[in-house]
């Protein structure tokens, strides 16, 4: 490399175009050497003290979480989790080529569909051996929720938080609101917060993922969890009458919804609510973020999405839950299966949640007593479901709801009336989708 | 990324024409002086560094073009390559007749195209004319149009996002359409949100079209400037009849660069709004389709396929001209 520019230099008088191209293949070349041996260089043998762990936890909470975990297995077993953290959208984006290539003995990932496309691709290991030590720790709906489509079991949770409809209480004190829980009352609360000069429900989809929430809400209180399974399983048509029903009952309420949504991010709107500009927000409990101010934080309040057909009541909880996988072929086998037994005790989660409040335990078993009122309720809520949710881009194909879905409840919340044709375009491009195989 | 390297080269090829003509000249005596000089070493050295980069293209380049064309007509899931499946013309068909937003990511990039031709392009050259005067501070007047030029896309996506943003930012805020019920949604609404975006964009475009046209004046000969004073043509009479004429190559490298801008457009609307409605873009569809979990790479492909044929379209009439050109001198 070093003798190539100086000779380049040498010849007379070169163009000096000719002289860039050649600072530019020469930074091509600087740059690609790097490139290619990082493909091949990794593969050190495996250390039997030492089991790999990619995680997506980049945001400086979480991944202090999960470090004292390992700190503490450490601790406990002598054995080195070796951590190698991408940033969180990176390593989903990635996911793919990095379970094909040479993952990590462990990774951190989510439970329902995202996790069983993987299990079904051959990209997971089952560890049935490892449910049979901690499968005590958990309740029935979670253990359903770790199971690969061949039954086996494919993920060990770690933690979950549930998605409700936040409020402040000192506004609701104030103006004397009760809280709704059949759909009827819920209308007339929006009525009248919007007649108080509030904005009834605040709104923002500018990242258009929280939209999928609502519908999620009112469909499985509409029509049920089995239909809400088999409508994002790509069972159920888009077009069934059903789902047209749930659609309007969103147009009913969309008029109370902030403007401007598809133009605001969810931290903004979750401000109107900090500022009490609001009166209510759909938003799983990571809301609580926004709320910087302890007084306001200890102000914030939820409660389940309104009863709508009495049939299913407020039977299930949408819960997204996050937790762990074992890689296809783990170079540490035994321990990685030892790490996951760990991982998957209520210790486990007693750390991380020390560090991250703003979810709740996975487990059935662990210890509640230092809980938020905020925390003790979405436990409460959470323990008390008939059936668990994940949320619709975790329920369904990932580039069927990214493709499809974002951009068409994006385009419903702008102009509602044009829901029967645009049902009807989601029924035409989730056939071509779910076809794909 | 084939748009980001057809990019470079078109320019490449095209900046010179002004000041050509003696440069080409020049080596075409030399060479033979050269072939003597040339030690094992040099051959070598010059092997290298034509076939490194010559394999690095063909590798990058035209290995991946033609892998994504010919993906273009499967189906895969990017998860091992026995899964990728045939489908012929499928996901061209779906694409034209049930992607709803195919049309308008299409018409969009033609309104990205016209609007960068109208508005920046004629008030970059103003600005070159204007700086090409000798006035004073004309280089910190050109060091501030040329500014956003340098900045990343990514940076000027996110600054004008602060501006729009409908609650917090500076142009609601200021005409105090941030109340419920006079809310003016610069990013959400789809009448407005390509034409907010078209102003950022317009923004940056006007800097990179004011160098490129200064460029071309300061390889304008003075004498026909003299000359046409002293036929007594004024200002505007000059400009019009005498050196607009002499700016043909530099019209032509904007023509190209304006296209190519048109057809790359991604990353500043990505910052933005990632392509909602009003704002979505073949090179946005693309990377929602192909990036992510489980990838819809053949149908990716196919919009990429798509876009790779409107730049040819634009593209090859302006090689076959270049090199006719080339061919005459």
């Amino acid at each position: 490399m070093p003798h190539l520019s100086p000779s380049g230099l040498s010849l007379p008088s070169p163009s000096r175009r000719s002289l860039l191209r050649g600072i530019g293949g020469a930074a091509v070349l600087g740059a690609g050497i790097p490139l290619l041996s990082a493909c091949g260089g990794s593969g050190s043998a495996s250390d039997p003290k030492t089991v790999t762990l990619g995680s997506k936890a980049s945001d400086p909470v979480p991944k202090k979480a999960f470090a004292d975990i390992y700190a503490a297995y450490k601790k406990k077993t002598g054995i080195t989790v070796d951590v190698n953290t991408k940033d969180s959208n990176t390593f989903q984006e990635q996911i793919n080529s990095y379970l094909q290539g040479t993952p990590d003995d462990v990774f951190t990932w989510f439970a329902g569909y995202r996790m069983q496309f993987f299990a079904a691709k051959g990209l997971a290991t089952p560890i049935d051996d490892v449910w049979k030590t901690i499968a005590g720790n958990f309740p029935e709906a979670m253990q359903k929720l770790a199971k690969g489509e061949d039954g086996k079991y494919y993920f060990v949770p770690l933690y979950t938080y549930p998605w409700a409809i936040f409020y402040r209480k000192s506004v609701f004190k104030e103006k004397g609101y009760e809280v709704p829980t059949k759909w009827d009352d819920f209308v007339a609360l929006c009525k009248q917060m919007k007649k108080d000069g509030l904005v009834p429900i605040a709104f923002g989809d500018k990242d258009a993922w929280p939209a999928l929430g609502t519908f999620d809400q009112i469909n499985f209180r509409q029509n049920g969890y089995d239909f809400h399974v088999e409508l994002m399983a790509g069972k159920a048509s888009w077009t069934d009458a059903k789902v047209r029903k749930a659609f309007d009952l969103w147009a009913e309420i969309l008029p109370y919804h902030q403007e401007g949504a598809v133009g605001r991010t969810w931290q903004d709107a979750a401000q109107t609510l900090a500022s009490k500009k609001a009166g209510m927000y759909l938003l799983g409990t990571f809301v609580a973020q926004q709320f910087t101010n302890k007084a306001d934080l200890d102000d914030l309040d939820f409660f389940a999405f309104p009863e709508i057909d009495p049939a299913y009541g407020q039977d299930t909880v949408e819960a997204p839950t996050d937790g762990f996988m074992m890689s296809k072929s783990p170079k540490n086998k035994a321990e990685a299966v030892k790490l996951l037994e760990y991982l998957g005790t209520p210790d486990a989660e007693d750390i991380y949640l020390k560090s991250d409040p703003s979810v709740v335990h996975a487990s059935t078993k662990a210890d509640t007593s230092s809980y938020t009122p905020i925390q003790k309720k979405a436990y409460d809520m959470i323990a008390g479901a008939k059936s668990l949710t994940q949320f619709m881009d975790r329920d369904s194909r990932p580039d069927f709801t990214s493709t499809v879905m974002q951009p068409a409840l994006q385009k419903f919340i702008r102009d509602p009336k044009g829901v029967d044709s645009l049902l009807s375009s989601i029924e035409r491009q989730k056939k071509t989708i779910f076809a794909s195989g | 990324m084939t748009t980001d390297i057809t990019k470079e080269n078109p320019e490449a090829a095209a900046v010179p024409p002004p000041g050509a003509a003696p440069a080409e000249n020049g080596p075409k005596k030399v060479p033979q002086g050269h072939k003597r000089l040339l030690t094992r070493r040099d051959r070598i050295t010059l092997g290298f560094m034509a076939g490194v980069p010559t394999i690095l293209h063909i590798a990058l380049v035209w290995v991946t073009a033609l892998a994504s064309i010919a993906l273009a007509f499967t189906t895969w899931d990017g998860i091992g390559f026995d899964s990728i499946k045939w489908v012929g013309l499928q996901n061209f068909k779906e694409l034209f007749t049930n992607n709803p937003q195919f049309w308008p990511a299409v018409e969009h990039n033609v309104i990205w195209f016209v609007v960068l031709i109208v508005i920046p392009t004629p008030l970059g050259l103003f600005l070159a004319v204007q700086l090409d005067k000798k006035i004073r501070f004309s280089r910190v007047y050109q060091t501030a149009f040329f500014l956003p030029v340098v900045l990343s896309m990514a940076v000027i996506g996110f600054v004008w996002q602060l501006i729009y943003n409908p609650d917090t930012g500076l142009i609601n805020s200021i005409i105090g359409a941030n109340e419920p019920g006079k809310y003016i949604d610069w990013i959400g609404d789809p009448d407005l949100n390509l034409w907010a975006i078209l102003v950022a964009a317009s923004w940056r475009h006007t800097g990179y079209m004011m160098i490129l046209y200064l460029a071309g004046l300061k390889g304008v000969d003075p004498s026909l400037r003299e000359a046409s004073a002293l036929d007594g043509a004024n200002e505007w009479q000059t400009f019009k009849n005498v050196i607009f004429p002499t700016l043909r190559p530099t019209n032509t490298v904007v023509l190209v660069v304006t296209i190519i801008e048109a057809l790359r457009c991604f990353d500043l609307v990505f910052v933005f709004n990632k392509g909602a409605e009003g704002t979505e873009l073949l090179s946005i569809l693309v990377t929602n389709n192909i990036i992510g979990e489980s990838s819809r790479i053949g149908y990716g492909s196919a919009i990429a396929v798509v876009l790779l044929l409107i730049s040819l379209v634009v593209i090859i009439p302006y090689l076959v001209a270049t090199f006719r050109k080339e061919r005459r001198a």
